[in-house]
């Protein structure tokens, strides 16, 4: 890989890692596990002037419990989020859909905070934050801010993070006990999502209480299925049903259109997918 | 198997581990990229992003200025306008060959064309002042449609040809005498009643070899020899090529083919950057290095497939086969390759696969387009003539109302019916397929899956089932230098071998053969081992560099056993013979009475012996042996084909395809291949399964997208999809054996019969699955849009598509493009 030539600085704390960043100036990038960055550099797409490599501060790959909150620190790797007992019982559809991304090697490199600062629209993981309601934890000059996941998403590629700002840690309600289940549509294993749907239900004796379905690559952010979430609370998770609340998927989402999937079909896959998602996580 | 001195056969048929394994998983081989001799220079290439345009003018002003550049040169700055990069094959003697430039010169015909060369003192200097060269240019509308490149008054990609068309050849086995007219059995088959003629189109998308390695090439000018290192399947070749290409005489180049990571057919060329390497290292007097990034490989490295193929078929309704009329467009794309021009026309013997087709004619017209250049892929011809006939018996069948399977053994070579000689001209030594069928449809329980797909059927399952097949043959051990010089093929197609025996009793053979992944140190050992009853340990097999292995013709149409390797099987008995009369004379007995086995000649009835290692220790001391010869052992041997080999099997697809999503899936996949005797089971099972992967990736994956303006629009691994392990089942593979008669060792190629075979199994599979729900046809790759979008016409629904945006950001990483995420057109 020869990129264009750029600086480097390795912080060791994250107040470091922000005044290095204001330091920089616009062209300044931030390297979480570099597995979108570093492919942009060898293309040449980008020629930032300095990268600023987080991986020298150990407390932003921390997964813990925070009061009735899971706090998931930004570097945490993919391959660490979804091992953890804590993600496992408390978040599970996080967990489900880090699996689904790449292939071994990127998930022990690649971080969360990272894909969801990111935000490419085909990337699982900005579906499950918002389905489940995050908060992302943002510090800057100024000091922290935290913004809620409905808010963090503005664009493709685009996110609530301003410049000198960096995402540190990701905060996940618990959702102990609900049925949960991330599906992904993609032409090969390892390939990102032509769609996706994240599903999380809260049942109660065989009738659903609560429901969050977050949709990936269906728009130039996440999207938060609303009309589906409606149309199964209060009712019996049973397969008509599902396909019933599935026909509102495709409501308020601007489909793209690409050469692996043009907007019809990915509305028509949205439908069988959520229908199936929704099953699956009933089990 | 056959050999004078009847070794013992104790490592033929060993599954060995590869010898080469331990050096390439160790990251311990040395590839050319890892080779930079002091005071190396590097080169980046500056090429275009457009498919068609005029240069207007190049500024190099700022590159030069850029720190540690030494100089920016295009093609007339290094005085290299008349050098045009070899075309091998001229397939007919009026082909249209445009010179192609070792950089683009006043205009580009494909996107990613070098226009010129910044030569640096490091590559990252290099590839920074590369973006610093202006290049202006006058673009003009993309030729990308090979059919509408075809025909009369079309926009010319060289308007000095006046066409588009290189070359035309035909073969008509009524013109040939090797069979009937197809023109009389169409229009028969047209006016019987009893009759059926079926017509297809199918199309063979655009393929991207994608080896391992990237190409790379480095040039050291500073010794009496030139001294070229390339990640090349074709030293020997090139060596030649270089010295016809630029006239620097060829005692004056060592070319060395180090650890080459992969090549498919994909290094078969000889390229511009290696000559540009060559004349930069003449002209500076120091060595030069290229090595290309992923992207660029994809966009310039020649590219594989591309044909439309029109087929007519006819039968008699009881599905008697009377004739098979072949059409072919096949893009070249904007210049000729190496053996390019050749490669859809070795097709042409192909389409009657293992039928007794009476009649056969073949067309193919060669098109020049605004796209990366077409040249061998892994089958190189082969897959694309299989997958038309074998989709064409499955129409048939179709058509016909039969089970595919018993209309192909209606039509089959019998086993008894060998030696045949084809309506192609070819004749066929050694074949089963009587019994590789009735193997590979045991081991998938044909008569279950069909049972199973009836019941889907008829339920209305949302997943339903197909089943696939494919019975090919295909003609390796390319090849009978008389057949080549037949096709107006520009070599013979020999191989050639040395075996010398040290004075320790170890064992060096040299092979003209080339590896780039094969295998041949472990295979080749094992030959020779059981040949000289020596120890496999003792054995060590070099290639792939000139000085040491002068003569020879390469790796490709998987030649390296069938022909290579018979040459090392020639040098060994010369080796057994010289050591006979050796050993008589020290034993002082006669040489009749001598018998050889387990490396030791023994005087027949008696404990008296010699080993074959006492015998060359003998010979190097040179102290007493016969008057009559020399003190040596070392032996060459030079084979040439008599023909081709036949490998055949009966592969089985079982597919599912999930009707809500167009989701294909690959639930199962049995081949029985016949492949004459086997060397080394294990790489013959590793050669299979890396062949099956290709294969079915081009029937489900794989294909080179052009947009509009003739981009490669999928120019990285992430948009390119080739799959992983995770995309395909473990496969069942089998091998049997009706041993070629063709040679001494009984073998036949394997390096491409997974790839050829495979791909019609799969489509095959596809169709089976929904051909009752009104699908009759998909391009490949059948990916689930095609497959859903198939279903929705033939429902009735509307099959217009809605247009797809390339711009679009979300679909990878093509499309990522962080100062213009949004994809607006600048």
């Amino acid at each position: 890989m020869i990129p264009a030539k750029f600086d480097y600085v390795r912080p060791t704390s994250v107040e470091e890692a922000v005044t290095a960043l204001r330091d920089g100036g616009e062209d300044a990038k931030i390297l979480a596990g570099g597995q979108s960055l570093l492919p942009v550099l060898r293309l040449r797409m980008a020629a930032p002037s300095v990268v600023i490599d987080l991986g020298g501060i150990p407390e932003l790959r921390r997964i813990a419990e925070d009061g009735d909150r899971i706090a998931i620190g930004a570097m945490a790797a993919h391959h660490d989020v979804m091992r953890d007992d804590l993600v496992k019982q408390h978040v599970s559809l996080l967990g489900q859909a880090t699996e689904t991304v790449a292939d071994p090697q990127v998930r022990h490199r690649g971080t969360l905070g990272g894909a969801l600062a990111h935000a490419d629209p085909a990337g699982d993981l900005g579906a499950a934050a918002l389905a489940l309601d995050a908060e992302f934890v943002i510090l800057g000059a100024d000091g922290t801010r935290v913004v809620p996941a409905a808010e963090f998403f503005t664009d493709y590629f685009t996110t609530a993070i301003g410049e000198a700002e960096i995402l540190t840690q990701i905060r996940f309600p618990k959702y102990t006990g609900w049925k949960t289940h991330y599906e992904k549509f993609n032409r090969t294993a390892q390939a990102w999502s032509m769609v996706a749907i994240a599903v999380a239900l809260k049942v109660d004796g065989g009738t659903i209480s609560e429901a969050r379905i977050g949709l990936t690559n269906m728009g130039s952010t996440p999207i938060r299925a609303t009309g589906v979430e409606q149309a199964l609370v209060g009712q019996a998770a049973g397969k008509d049903v599902a396909k019933a609340a599935a026909e509102h998927v495709t409501e308020g989402t601007h489909a793209p259109s690409d050469a692996d999937a043009a907007a019809d079909y990915r509305e028509h896959l949205a439908k069988v997918l959520t229908g199936r998602a929704v099953l699956t996580a009933v089990g | 198997m056959t050999t004078t001195a009847e070794p013992t056969t104790t490592e033929i048929g060993k599954s060995r581990v590869r010898k080469e394994d331990a050096r390439l998983i160790a990251g311990r081989s040395r590839y050319t990229d890892s080779i930079t001799p002091p005071g190396t220079l590097h080169i980046a290439v500056v090429r275009t992003t457009l498919a068609r345009a005029t240069i207007t003018s190049i500024d190099k002003s700022e590159a030069e200025k850029s720190p540690g550049v030494h100089g920016v040169y295009t093609a007339a700055d290094l005085g290299a306008e008349a050098v045009g990069m070899p075309c091998a094959w001229p397939v007919t003697p009026d082909q249209k060959a445009p010179q192609r430039p070792v950089l683009g010169i006043g205009r580009v015909s494909f996107s990613g064309e070098g226009v010129a060369v910044v030569v640096a003192r490091s590559m990252a200097e290099a590839k920074d002042a590369a973006e610093l060269v202006e290049v202006d240019y006058d673009p003009q509308d993309a030729i990308l449609d090979m059919e509408a490149a075809s025909k009369d008054g079309a926009d010319l990609v060289h308007p000095d040809l006046g066409t588009n068309v290189s070359a035309t050849w035909q073969f008509d086995s009524k013109a040939m005498g090797t069979g009937d007219s197809v023109d009389d059995a169409i229009k028969e088959a047209e006016s019987d009643p009893d009759s059926i003629v079926v017509r297809r189109r199918f199309r063979q998308q655009r393929l991207i070899p994608a080896f391992m390695e990237p190409r790379s090439c480095v040039v050291d000018p500073t010794g009496e020899q030139i001294t070229i290192w390339s990640a090349t399947q074709v030293p020997h070749i090139l060596r030649t090529m270089t010295t016809v290409t630029l006239g620097i005489p060829e005692s004056k180049l060592r070319v060395i083919a180090p650890d080459v990571g992969g090549g498919f057919g994909g290094k078969i060329g000889v390229l511009p950057e290696e000559m540009l390497c060559v004349l930069l290292a003449q002209k500076l007097g120091k060595p030069v290095k290229w090595t290309e990034t992923r992207s660029e490989s994809m966009l310039t490295a020649h590219h594989g497939r591309d044909q439309i193929q029109d087929l007519t078929i006819t039968a008699k309704k009881d599905g008697t086969i009377t004739g098979l009329d072949v059409h072919l467009l096949a893009d070249m794309g904007s210049y000729l390759g190496l053996v390019g021009p050749g490669v859809p026309i070795l097709g042409a013997f192909m389409f009657n696969a293992i039928y007794k087709i009476p009649a056969l004619k073949f067309t193919c017209s060669n098109v020049f387009t605004n796209k990366t250049l077409t040249d061998a892929y892994r089958g190189a011809g082969r897959p694309e003539a299989t997958f038309g006939i074998e989709r064409m018996m499955d129409e048939l069948a179709v058509e016909l109302g039969r089970d595919p399977m018993e209309l192909r053994e209606q039509n089959w070579i019998s086993h008894e019916e060998f030696p045949f000689t084809t309506v192609a001209g070819l004749t066929y030594d050694t074949g089963n397929y009587e019994q590789a069928t009735a193997r590979a449809m045991e081991l998938f329980d044909y008569a279950g899956l069909r049972r199973e797909q009836e019941e889907r059927k008829r339920s209305g399952d949302p997943v339903q089932l197909g089943i696939g097949i494919s019975t090919f043959t295909e003609m390796c051990g390319l090849a009978p230098s008389r057949v080549l010089g037949s096709l107006d093929y520009g070599a013979g197609g020999w191989e050639a071998a040395s075996i010398r025996m040290l004075a320790t009793g170890k064992v060096e053979v040299i092979t003209g053969a080339s590896a780039h992944g094969q295998g041949h140190e472990t295979a080749f050992s094992q030959i020779v081992a059981d040949q000289l009853g020596v120890p496999f340990e003792d054995v060590e097999i070099l290639h792939g560099d000139t000085q040491v292995s002068p003569k020879g013709l390469d790796t490709y149409g998987s030649r390296s056993l069938v022909v290579g390797g018979i040459a090392i099987v020639n040098a060994a008995e010369k080796v057994v013979a010289k050591a006979k009369k050796i050993a008589a004379h020290l034993l002082e007995a006669s040489e009749d009475d001598l018998e050889f086995a387990n490396g030791t000649f023994t005087v027949k009835g008696t404990d008296k012996g010699k080993a074959i290692q006492e015998i060359a220790f003998a010979t190097f001391m040179a102290h007493d042996y016969p008057e009559d010869m020399e003190p040596s052992l070392d032996s060459d041997a030079v084979f040439d084909p008599e023909n081709f080999s036949y490998p055949h099997g009966t592969h089985l697809a079982a597919m599912e395809v999930d009707t809500d999503t167009g989701r294909v899936t690959l639930r199962n996949y049995v081949c029985v291949d016949d492949i004459g005797n086997v060397i080394n089971p294990l790489i013959v099972e590793g050669q299979v399964h890396g062949g099956l992967a290709q294969g079915i990736a081009q029937a489900l994956f794989e294909e080179a997208n052009y947009d509009e303006q003739g981009t490669l629009v999928n120019a990285t691994f992430v948009d390119y999809t080739i799959p992983s392990a995770a995309d395909l089942p473990s496969f069942t593979t089998e091998s049997m054996s009706t041993a070629a008669t063709s040679n001494k060792l009984g073998v036949k190629g394997v390096g491409e019969a997974g790839t050829i075979a495979s791909t019609p199994a799969i489509v095959n599979g596809v169709l089976d699955a929904i051909r009752h729900l009104g699908v009759t046809e998909i391009e490949m790759p059948t990916t689930s849009q095609r497959v859903w979008r198939a279903l929705q016409v033939a429902k009735g629904g509307n099959p217009m598509e809605t247009p797809s945006d390339t711009h679009s950001p979300g679909a990878g990483l093509g499309s990522i493009d962080p100062n213009n995420p949004k994809g607006e057109v600048l």
